[in-house]
């Protein structure tokens, strides 16, 4: 491994240069003549029949061009997750519709020659609306004596929308009642998630114009590029060939541009009016109308036998999928299909999980995608039933974790909204990350001696999580690679980097099958005319699927390149030849030819071709990355302020191929996990309206909130990734809910079933423990 | 009415309406690089300096500061002849998604020139209104570091 001459190598981000310099690489850092610029009206309520609307005033306010609402806009039903085709997700929602379901459901746009034109257009629309009884908690929602938010005949794929059900998941490995019955210490506890966002700095932005020759040209700020080709043909039922969708660089994503929200409206104004359009979400629409995380409600219950060993876990996750059902289905099967396997000592396993609709705001795919509600309740369970068994919870977890040649049923039972595939385990570092996590904290040193300074408290906490890398089986990226005179080559494939570093990734990888500088691979991604497809940035496929693909096509073009050497060699054949500083070499003969020059010789010379070819990727494995957490908080136990000191995550994702990057993918994600779990929330009035919807009240972390963070990483070589690796992007979300909460139980020997753990749950259980 | 600026060195005169905001009018004009719609100078994507001072243009009024120096991204380092402080956040790994980037530095770039040696509290309380959602702040403020190295050195030559 250590023979690598570009993977695991320090190779900056190659298009850091560029955006360090403010380049215009963003969706909205291009200006078109004669834009037309689109503003959304949406629902005061959050459940409500439109009885009418009268635009007539709006469509004569100076500059505007077009209003549009369900009166005069396609009525095809379709669903906004931009997922594999055919969708888990249930056919549940319209471009525009006469029900509202949520305060954000969108009413109308406007489109004007000006921003401030559409929104002082909007204000002339009248509406009238009848309100129906909405439904807000998700319990209460599926009892079946709720009022049923989505009635309407044409819902498909929807579990039991007249119980507001959007999806159901059972499943059952061996005899949870038995093992429960069988074990020596049971603990049954109920945790609590809530609404967060991704808040992506730059927002959903889309622009469209009809290029030349009058093809739909779709610049949007997307992790799913040719996802939103295929859905907004649908939508607006027109043609895939009709369309273009170029994705250029992303202000980041973390899920919530996994969706399609704005090109079906904007595609449509520009093609009613053949003039470009745009849409740009402020901070405030990004809040209550574009996606979430999904609230859980998760029961657990586990059994273990005297030595530790765990005997029975039943996890039920109720998940509050909001007005409509994008990702419901599939990121409640993550909170059992993700977290159950981790503990495959235990033979008795029985996931459900009930994904319910409520007239709240639409959740969707969030990094993480349901494991870390999973893991928020599961990760707390173990400490308390280890603490039942006075064992020491890291203890309980080494024996119980999955190790490398091992399996768990799960695997094959729970896929993402279907049955899944079987997986052994081919590299496992879990061990090794818990006894350097250990040792970087001080664990044996602080675990159950609580420090005390006055009303401060420090305790430590821990927990471990392993994730997948790409859905198995449905996952396709693809990839081509061309080669030109001066022994450059041009990557286009279609892998989505959203601001994560894939191209950077990907140029490491053909740099290293070819010999050449990681500089020398020029790379262009993610643009449906030009560029093969690839399912886009979710499901932390990345490295492993899109760059597997881009793998798979460098091994044919070294492969042509090393027959054109042969032929100039004169050798028989190719075992000996290596390609090294953009030469091939031969070891058996002394013989060398640069690139540059095979290029010249197969461009212009002599049997001519283009070298160059397509690979494709998609896989039976999806192997996890490990992780383990672990964090030294002080609890004031006058304010209840939680203050993390200190968060040490140890990770095993294969071999990093490019470790700056890598770092930044662990601290980015753990960091967002950290706010996820003290600060970040949803405030909702009474009638359902998000209350919060700015960045002074709804509060992501700054410099100054920082702990100090240390990342420690344990190199294993994944035989089934590129290279090794195995992905990176969303275990690290994981961890901060569960290590925080076992923290605290640690310190002060309170356990919050609610978060985020602000600091007036902490003084309430404060309150309650005395009592 | 009219306004003047000395944009990164260069005299511009733009027409604007009075209630406009200098995001706003800079975007209009061609400064793309300056970045940001949060309108509350929450996330400081909009940062750029007014006479030397980190501003969120966001919220300030474009008449307000006519006449004013106003320093985007673009007058600390180019593509092809980058900035010691952009120089340190591609080479730490501070630049992810990139769209907080150049305020970010911005605001690194003030500090800078105010106190060529800072502490890692100054440093943090200086990038304190530049969110970032990608990286976690970690290796920006390691880039800060090192650029100050960086800055030194290049005065040694």
């Amino acid at each position: 491994m250590s023979d690598f001459k570009v993977i695991g190598k320090k190779v900056d981000k190659n298009d850091g240069f560029a955006l360090a310099a403010g380049q215009p690489l963003f969706v909205d850092d291009i200006r078109l003549p004669d834009t037309l610029y689109i503003k959304s009206l949406y629902s005061p309520h959050a459940h409500a029949i439109i009885e009418d609307i009268d635009t007539s005033e709006t469509e004569k306010y100076p500059g505007v061009r077009m209003v549009l609402t369900y009166k005069n806009t396609p009525r095809i039903i379709h669903t906004t997750a931009g997922q594999g085709w055919p969708e888990p997700s249930p056919y549940d929602t319209y471009m525009f519709n006469k029900k509202m379901r949520f305060v954000g459901d969108r009413v109308a746009v406007v489109a004007a020659e000006t921003e401030e034109q559409a929104a002082e257009a909007l204000k002339l629309i009248k509406v009238k609306y009848t309100t129906l009884p909405p439904v807000f908690d998700p319990e209460e929602a599926i009892k079946g004596r709720a009022p049923i938010i989505h009635d309407e005949p044409e819902i498909t794929g929807a579990y039991d929308p007249k119980r507001n059900l959007a999806a159901h998941i059972e499943i059952k490995v061996g005899d949870v009642e038995k093992g429960f019955a069988e074990s020596d210490a049971v603990v049954e506890e109920t945790f609590e998630t809530q609404y967060a966002q991704h808040t992506p700095i730059e927002p959903h932005v889309t622009i469209t114009y009809l290029d030349e020759y009058g093809r739909l040209v779709i610049r949007t700020s997307t992790q799913v590029p040719f996802h939103v080709r295929r859905i907004v043909a649908q939508s607006l039922g027109i043609p895939v060939q009709k369309i273009r969708v170029i994705k250029p660089r992303i202000g980041g994503g973390f899920g919530t541009k996994q969706e399609i929200i704005l090109e079906e409206i904007c595609s449509y104004v520009t093609l009613k009016t053949n003039r470009p359009a745009r849409i740009l979400y402020t901070r405030e629409e990004e809040f209550i109308s574009a996606r979430t995380r999904h609230p859980f409600k998760v029961k657990v219950k586990i059994g273990a036998k005297k030595d530790g060993m765990l005997n029975a876990i039943r996890l039920y996750a109720l998940s509050n999928t909001g007005a409509y059902g994008t990702h419901g289905l599939t990121v409640a099967s993550n909170a059992g299909s993700k977290t159950l396997p981790l503990y495959n000592k235990a033979e008795n396993v029985e996931f459900i999980a009930d994904i319910a609709y409520t007239n709240m705001p639409i959740a969707g795919a969030y990094r993480g995608y349901g494991a870390s509600q999973g893991y928020a309740a599961l990760e707390q369970a173990i400490d308390m039933i280890a603490e039942k068994l006075g064992m020491n919870p890291l203890e309980l977890r080494k024996k119980n974790h999955i190790q490398k040649g091992e399996t768990s049923p799960i695997f094959r039972a729970l896929g993402e909204g279907r049955e899944g595939v079987t997986q052994y385990i081919q590299s496992c570092a879990l061990d090794e990350l818990i006894d350097k996590g250990a040792k970087e904290i001080g664990w044996f040193e602080k675990y159950g001696k609580p420090k005390r300074n006055g009303h401060k408290v420090r305790g430590v906490g821990m927990s471990i999580h392993m994730q997948g890398s790409s859905i198995p089986l449905v996952d396709m990226g693809s990839a081509s690679l061309k080669m030109n005179e001066d022994g450059s080559f041009n990557l286009l494939y279609g892998g989505t980097d959203i601001g994560t570093g894939l191209d950077t990734v990907a140029a490491q990888i053909v740099a290293e099958t070819l010999g050449i500088k990681p500089e020398q691979v020029i790379v262009y991604a993610s643009d449906t005319d030009l560029t093969p497809f690839d399912v886009g940035a979710y499901a932390s496929s990345g490295t492993f699927v899109s760059g597997g693909a881009v793998l798979k096509a460098a091994l044919k073009v070294r492969d042509q390149i090393l027959d054109v050497a042969k032929e100039a060699f004169g050798e028989p054949d190719t075992k000996d030849f290596i390609l090294e500083d953009g030469k091939v070499k031969s070891l058996r003969s002394g013989k060398s030819m640069s690139l540059s020059e095979i290029a010249y010789q197969t461009l212009y010379v002599k049997n001519q071709h283009q070298i160059g070819a397509i690979g494709s990727f998609v896989s039976p494995y999806s192997p996890p990355p490990f992780a383990a957490h672990f964090v030294e908080i002080e609890v004031d136990e006058e304010t209840g302020i939680i203050k993390p000191i200190k968060y040490v995550a140890a990770v095993d994702c294969g071999i990093p191929i490019n470790p700056e990057l890598v770092k930044g993918q662990i601290i980015g994600a753990l960091v967002n996990g950290l706010s996820y779990t003290l600060t970040e929330e949803y405030i909702f009035s009474k009638s359902g309206k998000m209350l919060n919807p700015n960045f002074m009240d709804y509060k992501i972390p700054s410099t100054r909130d920082l702990p100090e963070i240390v990342t420690i990483l344990a190199e294993t070589y994944e035989p089934t990734g590129p290279y090794g690796a195995k992905s990176v992007a969303e275990i690290n979300i994981n961890g901060p809910i569960p290590a925080i909460g076992n923290a605290l139980h640690d310190a002060i020997g309170i356990r919050l079933h609610k978060t985020p753990y602000t600091p007036e749950r902490v003084l309430e259980a404060i309150q309650l423990k005395k009592k | 009415m009219k306004v003047k600026y000395i944009i990164n060195g260069k005299e511009e005169t733009y027409e604007i309406h009075p209630g406009e905001v200098l995001l706003d009018v800079l975007r209009r004009n061609g400064h793309s690089e300056v970045k940001g719609n949060c309108y509350l100078g929450t996330c400081g994507a909009c940062t750029v300096l007014i006479d030397g001072v980190p501003h969120t243009s966001c919220t300030i009024l474009a008449a307000k500061v006519n006449g004013s120096e106003i320093t985007t991204i673009k007058g600390v380092g180019s593509l092809n002849n980058s900035h010691p402080i952009q120089k340190a956040f591609v080479e730490k790994g501070a630049v992810q998604c990139g769209f907080c980037t150049p305020g970010t530095i911005l605001s690194a770039y003030a500090l800078l020139k105010k106190n060529p040696d800072p502490t890692d509290e100054d440093i943090r309380k200086s990038l304190d209104g530049n969110l970032c959602r990608c990286t976690g702040y970690v290796q920006q403020i390691e880039s800060v570091k090192l650029a100050v190295k960086l800055l030194k050195e290049g005065k040694n030559e």
